[in-house]
């Protein structure tokens, strides 16, 4: 036993010793000053911000350049030109794009008054904009709606990563096995499966046919926590089982490549146990991987939130998404869209820092 | 720079799904168990690219397909549905029967099997047009990034960030409903797809390039002169055609998921096209009226997305050099072995 730490001591220390090494030139080449961890994070983070200002202007001018004329469509079918027109003009439609955006960010900044007719409305400082068919503030709208798709969503990954991963190790654990085989025609079928589908076949299931929940409706978790998870667990189920079909997949794939290796084989040869192996090491090695397909997947997640809002009837970001994008509410859908993509944005440089705590190595890159 | 731990992330997701399903990962096994492994392997692969030629080979000969059953996929049968009972198929199993091999859409009584082999047409026809835009611009993103000098690699590279950054599922869903009406649906769907979702596929290209930058050949090529148009295209294109065709086969599943989706949600293809995502959309409340209706194209969405993914598998196997030489090891020489001792033993027998 004594031997096998002094092994485990060894591998850890010349991999200490490579990042030393690495360390070293970097100190030369001039970049001492932001190398580290702390460094790490402030380069991560001035990439977030860059990130999400890229992506703000994509998003404005992609919208407010598309064809289709939008005072038209909030007026109404019926609406004479001149009323178009006035429309139009109380939309601010007919300045220049530039001028347009400035306003936009200058209240996402400081916040804007707007005259609604008689009275003027001040929309506080992250201001998007007032919606053109409620005239509701937008960034209002997007804070009722936020906790129901925050609750899916968070609900569903701790789920997807428990199933995924547990599965992943299963059929690692058991490989060459019937259980691998299973899980792997299992795993096959859940990436094959659309979570509509599955979100369709759960609900018709167990909620029509079996009868065994009460079909979702969502409740609050600060009024009734049970009823929350009760209510929530069928759609975090249909968001869960595809999205742990990949995390099986990969943790499997992960931990064979570890367990193929060398240090592995010692270890085997030493006499430590298997399940010892798998939990220890091939688990390890699985970390890492499994992080950042959980940054790559958030953004697809989201997605899939938005069907399974929309299927489940969940009054959340992503069915009032649909709703705005069918009545071409664009100051809502530009507000949802750029709030969905701060939390993408936000998720990837989690997994950055959380994979980087993982392997430092990444750190000096 | 935070591009390079992002990047190495990536890597590190592609590097274990390439692995992922690669027998050549499995740890040592004896030699005829890793042998039938692979031949099954080869053969999901095999029995996938059938199912794929199958659908392919339905969606190009809908029209023939439904003029052999004597129907259309947009007439409404208003004399095949039980107005009395909400808009029921007559009939059982859905109103199926001779003339209508599927029974009939519940409520305006359109033909199922006609809306079924069409709707083939869209999801391939769309998923598989939206590939080539990924490809087309991806490939050409990250041939240009890894070429390009510093401050080009620096904006194209910043460029392809920000489009892995955007959510591709809302981005679609927003813009799909400000365009209007009067574009034709599928055509917008392909572009919507193929326009938004290079990014990954930019990456491949641009890591791959930049390995394959370094070789000698290319290394020649440029000596002699060659500008990076001609070297892109004589030297780099062949050694990103494996990377790349793998990306492709994984994004056509992918995309037929995507337009599925969006035509659920009812922003992508909309009636009278018939699409199966779009079929979903209504399919639920009949589900005990006429199953079939919710059972058909949740079934065609599964098989069709589950054939690809599989050949894709398969293909990505196919072309790993490593898999590719193992699995020569261990099928052929080994049965050529076996021959030559049977052989041997015969004669001397």
């Amino acid at each position: 036993m004594s031997r096998l730490s002094a092994l485990k001591g060894l591998s850890s220390l010349s991999g200490l010793s490579g990042l030393k090494d690495i360390n070293g030139l970097r100190g030369l080449s001039g970049f001492a000053v932001l190398s580290g961890f702390g460094g790490f994070l402030v380069r991560r983070a001035v990439g977030v911000v860059l990130t999400l200002f890229a992506v703000s202007v994509i998003v404005y001018v992609v919208f407010y350049v598309t064809p289709g004329n939008v005072a038209q469509i909030t007026c109404g079918p019926r609406c004479s030109p001149e009323q178009v027109h006035q429309v139009a003009q109380q939309l601010r439609l007919n300045d220049p794009l530039y001028v347009r955006y400035w306003h936009f960010l200058e209240g996402l900044v400081a916040g804007q008054d707007y005259s609604t007719g008689t009275s003027v409305e001040h929309c506080a400082a992250p201001c998007l904009g007032l919606s053109y068919q409620s005239d509701q503030q937008v960034t209002g709208l997007i804070l009722t709606k936020l906790p129901v798709s925050l609750s899916l969503v968070f609900g569903a990954m701790v789920l997807w990563l428990v199933l995924g991963v547990g599965t992943g190790v299963l059929s690692a654990w058991r490989r060459g096995r019937p259980t691998e085989r299973v899980l792997t025609a299992v795993t096959l079928a859940g990436t094959a499966t659309p979570v509509f589908v599955i979100g369709l076949i759960l609900m018709i299931v167990v909620c029509g046919e079996l009868q065994l929940l009460p079909f979702p409706q969502y409740v609050n978790l600060t009024d009734d926590p049970e009823q929350w998870a009760w209510n929530l667990l069928l759609p975090w189920l249909s968001l869960a089982l595809i999205e742990a079909a990949s995390f099986a997949r990969l943790t499997r794939a992960a931990m064979l490549e570890t367990l193929a290796e060398d240090h592995v084989r010692t270890f085997r040869a030493y006499g430590v146990a298997e399940r010892s192996i798998i939990a220890r090491h091939a688990l390890r090695g699985a970390f890492a991987p499994v992080i950042a397909l959980n940054a790559n997947n958030f953004g697809s997640a989201v997605g899939g939130a938005v069907l399974t809002e929309t299927l489940f009837g969940l009054p959340g970001i992503g069915q009032e998404l649909v709703h705005a994008v069918n009545v071409v509410d664009l100051p809502v859908v530009v507000g949802m869209v750029l709030v969905i993509g701060f939390f993408v944005v936000l998720a990837n440089a989690v997994a950055d820092v959380l994979y980087a705590l993982a392997d430092r190595r990444v750190v000096l890159a | 720079m935070s591009e390079t731990v992002t990047k190495a992330a990536a890597e590190a997701v592609v590097a274990a799904q390439v692995t992922g399903t690669d027998p050549a990962s499995v740890p040592a096994t004896t030699g005829a168990r890793q042998f039938r492994r692979r031949l099954r392997t080869q053969r999901a692969a095999l029995v996938a690219a059938c199912v794929v030629a199958l659908l392919v080979l339905v969606a190009l000969a809908a029209p023939l397909l439904t003029a052999l059953e004597g129907q259309d996929p947009t007439t409404y049968h208003p004399s095949l549905i039980d107005s009395a009972r909400g808009g029921v198929p007559v009939g059982p199993l859905g109103g199926a029967d001779g003339d209508h091999w599927l029974g009939v859409e519940p409520q305006t009584g359109r033909d199922l099997f006609a809306r079924l082999v069409y709707g083939a047409r869209v999801s391939l026809g769309v998923a598989l047009a939206a590939t080539v835009f990924q490809v087309a611009i991806g490939v050409t993103m990250g041939i240009a990034a890894a070429l390009g000098r510093r401050w080009v690699d620096q904006l194209l590279s910043r460029i392809t960030d920000v489009f892995v950054a955007l959510p591709l599922m809302i981005m679609s869903l927003a813009l799909l409903a400000i365009v209007p009406a009067s574009f034709p649906r599928p055509v917008l769907v392909t572009l919507v797809i193929g326009l938004l979702s290079w990014g990954n596929i930019a990456k491949v290209v641009r890591a791959q390039t930049l390995t394959l930058k370094e070789l000698d050949h290319v290394s020649a090529a440029r000596l002699s002169g060659w500008g990076p148009w001609r070297i892109a295209r004589r030297e780099l294109l062949p050694g990103l055609a494996a990377p790349v065709i793998t990306y492709a086969a994984l994004l056509v599943p992918q995309n037929i998921t995507v337009e599925a989706a969006l035509s659920f949600l009812g922003v992508g293809v909309k009636p009278p096209t018939p699409s199966w995502g779009q079929m979903l959309t209504a399919a639920d409340v009949w589900y005990q009226a006429a199953p079939q209706y919710l059972l058909l194209p949740a079934g065609a969405l599964f098989v069709t997305v589950l054939a690809l993914t599989v050949l894709g598998d398969g293909v990505r196997t196919a072309l790993d050099p490593r898999a590719a030489s193992r699995l020569r090891v261990g099928t052929g020489r080994r049965r050529e072995n076996k021959a030559a001792a049977a052989a041997e033993q015969g004669v001397s027998s």
